[in-house]
C-alpha cells in the first residue's frame, strides 16, 4: 500500500538545497582557510567564505521565522515513541527489506533519530559555528578576544557539521528506493508504504 | 588607537598629495621654485678655495644655517634614543660592519656634513666647517675626497694616467637647491664602505629607480626625494633608525601639524589605506613594509649579508694582501677586511618590533658564546606596541678583548700600526683603543654578532605586495613560519582537534561505506534466494 503525499514546503525545499549548496561550500572554503588544503588559494577562499557566510545567515534568520510562524518547529520536539522500532529498522529491518516503522505525515515528518539528529545541529552545531564564526569575522575589532580560541571552536564546529553531513547524505539513500528520498526533497511529494500509507 | 578608517576628506587629501608629487616628478623641474636665484648673488660668484670659504658665503644669507646644522645627528653622529635613554650613533654604538670610526676618523669622516672632523673625540666648533654642498649640490658634480675628513679634492691629481680636475665650487654654489636622492645617497647608498653594503634597501640603484623597485622614488613614479618622507625642520629630520615609529597611532598628518613629520607610511596613507576591510584589519599587527616590500637589494645590486673579520690579514704567495671574487664579481675575500657574503633580492626576516633599538657601547660587556646580537630590537609578540617587520639581518664575525669580553675598536687606516698597513690584528686593536682612551686586555677573539636593519625603502607596486598565501601557509618555508604572538589562519591549527576532527569524518564515512555494503550485500541475496 502506499500513497503520495505532499511533505515539503516550496521554502522548505528552497532553505533545504540553498543550505545545502551553501554549507558544502563553507566547508570547501573553510578547511582550505584553515590550512587542510590548497585549492581555489587562500585569498579567494576567505573571499568566498566571508561573503557567502552572510548568505547563510540571512537564509537562516528566513528559516527560523519560517519554522516559528508555520509551527513546523514541532517537528523537533524530541520524542521517544517508537524509538526502539526505528533503531531496530535500521540495525535490522532495512538488511531485510521491511518497510520504515516512522508513520510519516506532514505534521510528523521526523523519526525520533532524526528529531534527535537535526535538534542537535539546530541547537549546537548551527549556533557554535555562527556565534563563533561572527566573532572571527570581527575579531579585528574586539580587544581582548584570542582569536586561536575562536578558531578552535569555529574548526570544532566544521567537522561536527562535516561528520553530520556525511551520515545524513548516506541516510537519504535509505528510502524504499536509493533516490526516493532525493525525489522528495525536489518535489515536496513522497511516496509513503506502509499500513500507516493511508491511515491520514 | 586612531580611526580605522580614514574620513573621505583624509582619503582624498592623500590622492591630491600623491597627485601633487606625481605632477611634480612629470614636470621634472624642482617642486618648489625659490624666490632667489643663487646664480645672480655677488657672494657666490668665486672662486673659493675651500669648502669652508663656500660655506662663511652661504652664512651671509643663510645665519642661523650651521647652527642649525650642528644640532643635528648629520653633524653629531650622537643621539639620544628617547625610548631608552642610550646615546646611540656612530661615535657611541658599534656595528656589525666596520665596528667604529673612532682613530679611522680622515676616512670615515668623509660622510661627515663637515669639513676637517680628524678625531671624533673633539667637537668642531667653527660655523665655518659646515659642509652645505654636501646635501645641497645639483649638479652631481660635488664629491668629497674618502680618505680627507670631509674635504673635496681642491687641487688637479693624476688618477690612473689622468689628470682628475677638482670639483667647481663657486659652480656647484651658484646652483645649489633642495636635497635629492643623488646627495643623500651619496652618503647612505654607501654606507659600510660600498654600494648597497649596509642597509639592504638602499642603494644607487634608487638614484633613478625604475618603478618596479620603488614606487615613491621612482622618476615615473612619485619621483620623490628623500626628504619628502625625511621631512626636515631647522636642519633636522624626521625617521630614524635609532628610534623607529613601529606603529604609527597618528594616521594622517595635517597641513596645520607642524611638528608630525612624515616618516612613516601613515603619513601619507592614513591607517586603513586599503580598498579591502580584510587587508586593513591587519594593520594593527603588520607593518607596512611587511607585505610591500617582498625582497630586499632588488636593484641589481647586492647587499653585504656577512662579514666575518677573523679570516682577515692573509696573505698569498708573493706576500701581498690579495682578494678574490665570488662568481657575481662580489670579492668574498679582501686581506685588508676577512671574508663577506652578499644577497640580492634577499627575503627579509621578519620579527615583532616596536620602534626600539638597543645599541652596543664598548664599555658594554658581551657575551661571546653565542652570536651576540649587536643591536637589539625591541618589540614583544602579539603586544600593543608592537608590529611584524621586515629586517635584513646582517652576520658578523669581529674582534673582542677576550679578557674584558667587551668589543673593540680596530684602527685600520692613517697610520703605521693600523691594520691595513701591517695587516697584525692585535696591533691594530692596540693603536685603536689607545685612541679611544679605554682600556685593552691584550687578548683578542672573535665573536659571531648579528644585527638587525628595518628595511623600509624599496617599495614595490601594489601588484607585487606579498600574496596572503606567502604567510597564510602551513608551509616549512612560509614567510611567518615559526613567528609567534598571532594566530595565523592556515598558518596555525591545534592538532589534536584536527586529528579528532578528521577521526569523526572517518568515523562517519565508514559507518556509511559499512551499513552501505551490507545493505547492497542484503539486497542482493533477498533478490537471488527469493
Amino acid at each position: 500500500m502506499s500513497t503520495r503525499v505532499y511533505i515539503y514546503a516550496r521554502f522548505e525545499r528552497f532553505w533545504h538545497w540553498t543550505q545545502a549548496a551553501l554549507v558544502l561550500s563553507l566547508g570547501v572554503t573553510g578547511f582550505e582557510i584553515h590550512g587542510s588544503y590548497s585549492l581555489l588559494g587562500f585569498k579567494t577562499a576567505v573571499e568566498i567564505h566571508s561573503l557567502l557566510v552572510w548568505a547563510l545567515m540571512v537564509l537562516w534568520v528566513f528559516a527560523i521565522f519560517w519554522h516559528l510562524t508555520t509551527g513546523e518547529w514541532r517537528n523537533y520536539v524530541p520524542t521517544l515513541r517508537l524509538a526502539p522500532q526505528v533503531m531496530r529498522h535500521y540495525a535490522y529491518g532495512i538488511f531485510r527489506g521491511e518497510q520504515h516503522p516512522w508513520p510519516k505525515t506532514r505534521d510528523a515528518k521526523l523519526n525520533p533519530l532524526q528529531r534527535g539528529a537535526y535538534l542537535g545541529l539546530k541547537l549546537a552545531i548551527n549556533p557554535v559555528l555562527w556565534v563563533s564564526g561572527l566573532l572571527y569575522l570581527f575579531s579585528h575589532a574586539l580587544p581582548g578576544i584570542d582569536l586561536g580560541t575562536v578558531a578552535l571552536v569555529h574548526t570544532a564546529g566544521a567537522y561536527a557539521m562535516a561528520a553530520f553531513v556525511i551520515m545524513h547524505v548516506y541516510l537519504t539513500t535509505t528510502g524504499p528506493t536509493v533516490f526516493a528520498y532525493h525525489k522528495a526533497m525536489i518535489t515536496g511529494w513522497e511516496e509513503v508504504h506502509g499500513p500507516h500509507a493511508d491511515g491520514k | 588607537m586612531s580611526a580605522r578608517s580614514p574620513s573621505p576628506l583624509a582619503r582624498i587629501r592623500a590622492v591630491l598629495l600623491l597627485a601633487i608629487f606625481v605632477l611634480a616628478g612629470a614636470f621634472g623641474g624642482p617642486a618648489i621654485a625659490s624666490t632667489a636665484d643663487h646664480s645672480r648673488f655677488e657672494a657666490l660668484q668665486g672662486p673659493f678655495a675651500s669648502g669652508p670659504d663656500v660655506t662663511r658665503a652661504c652664512l651671509k644669507c643663510h645665519t642661523e644655517a650651521s647652527h642649525q646644522v650642528m644640532d643635528s645627528i648629520h653633524w653629531t653622529w650622537s643621539k639620544q634614543n628617547p625610548a631608552t635613554g642610550q646615546m646611540v650613533g656612530k661615535r657611541h654604538t658599534m656595528n656589525s660592519f666596520c665596528g667604529s670610526p673612532i682613530s679611522n676618523e680622515p676616512r670615515c669622516t668623509s660622510c661627515h656634513v663637515g669639513y676637517g672632523w680628524k678625531d671624533l673625540q673633539t667637537d668642531m666648533t667653527d660655523p665655518g666647517t659646515v659642509d652645505c654642498l654636501a646635501c645641497h649640490d645639483t649638479t652631481g658634480t660635488y664629491t668629497k675626497v674618502p680618505t680627507a675628513a670631509g674635504h673635496p679634492q681642491y687641487e688637479p691629481v693624476m688618477v690612473k694616467g689622468a689628470l682628475k680636475q677638482p670639483p667647481d665650487l663657486a659652480l656647484i654654489a651658484r646652483k645649489v637647491g633642495e636635497s635629492s636622492r643623488a646627495t643623500c645617497g651619496a652618503c647612505h647608498f654607501s654606507g659600510g664602505g660600498g654600494d648597497g653594503v649596509k642597509h639592504g634597501d638602499l642603494d644607487t640603484s634608487l638614484a633613478n629607480p625604475p618603478l618596479h623597485l620603488d614606487v615613491h622614488m621612482a622618476p615615473d613614479g612619485a619621483n620623490m626625494s628623500c626628504a619628502d618622507c625625511h621631512t626636515f625642520r631647522d636642519h633636522q629630520q624626521d625617521g630614524s633608525r635609532f628610534a623607529m615609529t613601529a606603529k604609527d597611532d597618528h594616521g594622517i598628518v595635517a597641513a596645520h601639524e607642524k611638528n608630525a613629520g612624515l616618516a612613516t607610511c601613515e603619513s601619507c596613507h592614513g591607517a586603513a589605506p586599503h580598498d579591502e576591510d580584510k587587508l586593513n584589519h591587519h594593520v594593527a599587527t603588520v607593518a607596512c613594509q611587511t607585505c610591500h616590500i617582498p625582497e630586499f637589494a632588488r636593484g641589481g645590486i647586492a647587499t653585504k649579508t656577512l662579514w666575518d673579520w677573523s679570516t682577515a690579514g692573509r696573505m698569498n704567495e708573493a706576500g701581498k694582501p690579495f682578494t678574490i671574487k665570488d662568481d657575481h664579481g662580489h670579492p668574498s675575500y679582501v686581506s685588508a677586511k676577512g671574508s663577506f657574503e652578499y644577497g640580492e633580492n634577499v627575503r627579509p626576516t621578519y620579527a615583532w618590533f616596536n620602534g626600539s633599538v638597543t645599541g652596543t657601547e664598548l664599555t658594554d660587556t658581551i657575551d661571546a658564546a653565542r652570536p651576540f646580537p649587536i643591536n637589539r630590537i625591541g618589540g614583544t609578540p602579539g603586544g600593543e606596541d608592537s608590529r611584524i617587520w621586515p629586517f635584513k639581518v646582517m652576520r658578523g664575525s669581529q674582534p673582542y678583548d677576550s679578557e674584558n669580553n667587551r668589543l673593540v675598536v680596530t684602527n685600520v687606516f692613517g697610520n703605521p700600526d693600523a691594520f691595513w698597513s701591517r695587516f697584525d690584528m692585535g696591533v691594530a686593536i692596540e693603536a685603536g683603543m689607545k685612541t679611544a682612551g679605554l682600556p685593552y686586555s691584550g687578548k683578542f677573539g672573535f665573536v659571531e654578532t648579528t644585527m638587525h636593519w628595518p628595511i623600509t625603502h624599496m617599495v614595490a607596486p601594489a601588484e607585487k605586495a606579498l600574496d596572503c598565501a606567502e604567510c597564510h601557509t602551513r608551509a616549512e618555508d612560509g614567510r611567518l613560519a615559526g613567528l609567534d604572538g598571532v594566530y595565523l589562519p592556515g598558518r596555525d591549527r591545534t592538532a589534536w582537534l584536527d586529528l579528532l576532527g578528521i577521526g569523526a569524518i572517518a568515523a562517519a564515512g565508514a559507518g556509511a561505506a559499512g551499513h552501505g555494503t551490507l545493505r547492497l550485500i542484503a539486497a542482493l541475496r533477498r533478490r537471488n534466494g527469493q
